[in-house]
């Protein structure tokens, strides 16, 4: 038993050992040591999903979970999306949909739609408002979120 | 968030060891999801938190023996809701767990912990209770199992002693085949704690099981033997008195900030009538007798 733990974990593709304390969430491990501030930190408890990240390729919330729980795993986040420079489709369709408006809430809406997606490649409206029931956007932008998944179902590995 | 000491455990006989050692300054962790806000708002102050993923018998498994099938205390709502014997045999247990707040809490929470954490609007709760679930555990003295209505006592409450940890939840497959349905009430789509929980199942030979929570210190379930509830040809007005005595145990309380109990009472009813009628409506055909 101790109160810091070093982690091995891959954090979008790369490998990294990390050295952290045990009561700190991933969210905090996340934004505050690996300076990976695309995850945001807003209800911490759950309800908005504004901290949404994959581990192992299913979605979560970070603010739930210990950072020493991703030991071994491997972690996608936001910064994680776009390859080479390049926005994914995803992404691209959020744009042209104009989905973000404050743009807080996005990063999480992008990887719940993310990991909807990589389940349900062509989801009906229903499917998506399930797959995002747990990302709030305060803005209220509801409909061209739902868009932007639509269009990059649609537009598939364009 | 306070600071604590971390325990990863890889059998069972050292987490019950380290239970037993440190009793309430200790807490168990799998899901999380509940656990991780009483950490940071700090109405759960642990001195030890043992994580119990890296213990091989509890990884997340469901398991299909001819007469049961087993959910280890590791496995998600989301393994759950994709199982396919679950689905056949449980379909309440499947429409439970598919409504437990969001896709990223179905993720990572756990039927265990659902269940150990004594919460009265459990969703899962009111299905395992209609099922007849075995809650397998093991403690300091060896390994014991107990019906779900034995495990369930209270508020934050189960029948677990000092040093013991759930390891599986054992649902027996209905023989004969019953039609079941789980339904519940919230203020809104997406997460949510429910204003009440639901679940009914109906044998051929006429027994209605009924369980319901959020509407009293525990889920309880109640049973009618008579053949009314169960009779698919009789009306909903005829069934309505009788339905309302399987309602007697509902104490919803009058501080709750999501219903106040007159609408929960009433609401009971409606669910409970519409509950029934699908219960009825799955029962295999040419199962009544």
């Amino acid at each position: 038993m101790s109160d810091m733990l070093q982690i091995e974990v891959k954090v979008n593709g790369a490998q990294r050992l990390i050295d952290v304390a045990v009561h700190h969430t991933l969210l905090d491990v996340l934004r505050d040591d690996l300076e990976l501030t695309g995850t945001k930190e807003c209800c911490v408890v759950g309800e908005c999903g504004a901290c949404t990240v994959l581990v192992d390729g299913r979605a979560m919330n970070s603010c739930l979970m210990l950072a020493v729980e991703v030991d071994g795993s491997e972690v996608t986040t936001v910064e994680g999306l776009a390859t080479d420079g390049r926005l994914s489709p995803l992404q691209e369709a959020f744009l042209d949909a104009g989905a973000a408006q404050c743009g807080f809430c996005i990063s999480g809406q992008l990887m719940a739609a993310h990991a909807l997606l990589s389940r349900i490649p062509h989801p009906t409206v229903e499917e998506v408002n399930e797959g995002l029931a747990g990302n709030l956007c305060r803005c209220a932008g509801y409909e061209q979120i739902t868009q932007a998944v639509l269009m990059a179902a649609e537009g598939g590995d364009r | 968030m306070r600071g604590f000491q971390y325990a990863r455990p890889v059998t069972v006989g050292e987490a019950v060891a380290l239970l037993d050692e440190y009793g309430p300054d200790a807490r168990l962790l799998a899901g999380g999801t509940d656990l991780v806000i009483g950490f940071r708002d700090g109405s759960i102050r642990p001195k030890v938190v043992i994580d119990l993923k890296r213990i091989s018998e509890l990884r997340p498994s469901i398991e299909h023996t001819g007469e049961s099938i087993s959910i280890s205390a590791c496995a998600v709502m989301t393994d759950i809701v994709e199982h396919a014997g679950v689905r056949e045999h449980f379909p309440a247990l499947v429409e439970a767990a598919q409504v437990v707040g969001s896709v990223q809490i179905r993720n990572r929470a756990t039927l265990a912990g659902n269940i150990c954490n004594g919460s009265p609007a459990a969703d899962t709760a009111p299905p395992l209770l209609v099922y007849d679930a075995m809650v397998a555990v093991s403690g300091p003295t060896g390994a014991r199992r107990m019906p779900i209505d034995e495990f369930i006592v209270g508020p934050k409450r189960v029948a677990l002693e000092r040093g013991e940890l759930v390891t599986a939840i054992e649902l027996p497959i209905p023989d004969p085949p019953i039609g079941s349905a789980y339904t519940r009430l919230t203020r809104r789509w997406g997460t949510d704690l429910a204003s009440i929980t639901l679940c009914c199942g109906v044998d051929g030979a006429g027994v209605t099981r009924l369980a319901y929570g959020s509407v009293g210190p525990r889920a309880f379930l109640v049973v009618d033997e008579s053949g009314i509830l169960a009779d698919p040809h009789m009306s909903d007005d005829a069934k309505a008195p009788l339905l309302d005595r399987m309602f007697a145990e509902a104490t919803p309380s009058p501080r709750s900030m999501r219903a106040s109990p007159e609408y929960r009472l009433a609401m009971l009813r409606v669910l409970g009538a519409r509950a029934l009628r699908t219960a009825i409506g799955r029962l295999p055909k040419g199962s009544t007798t």
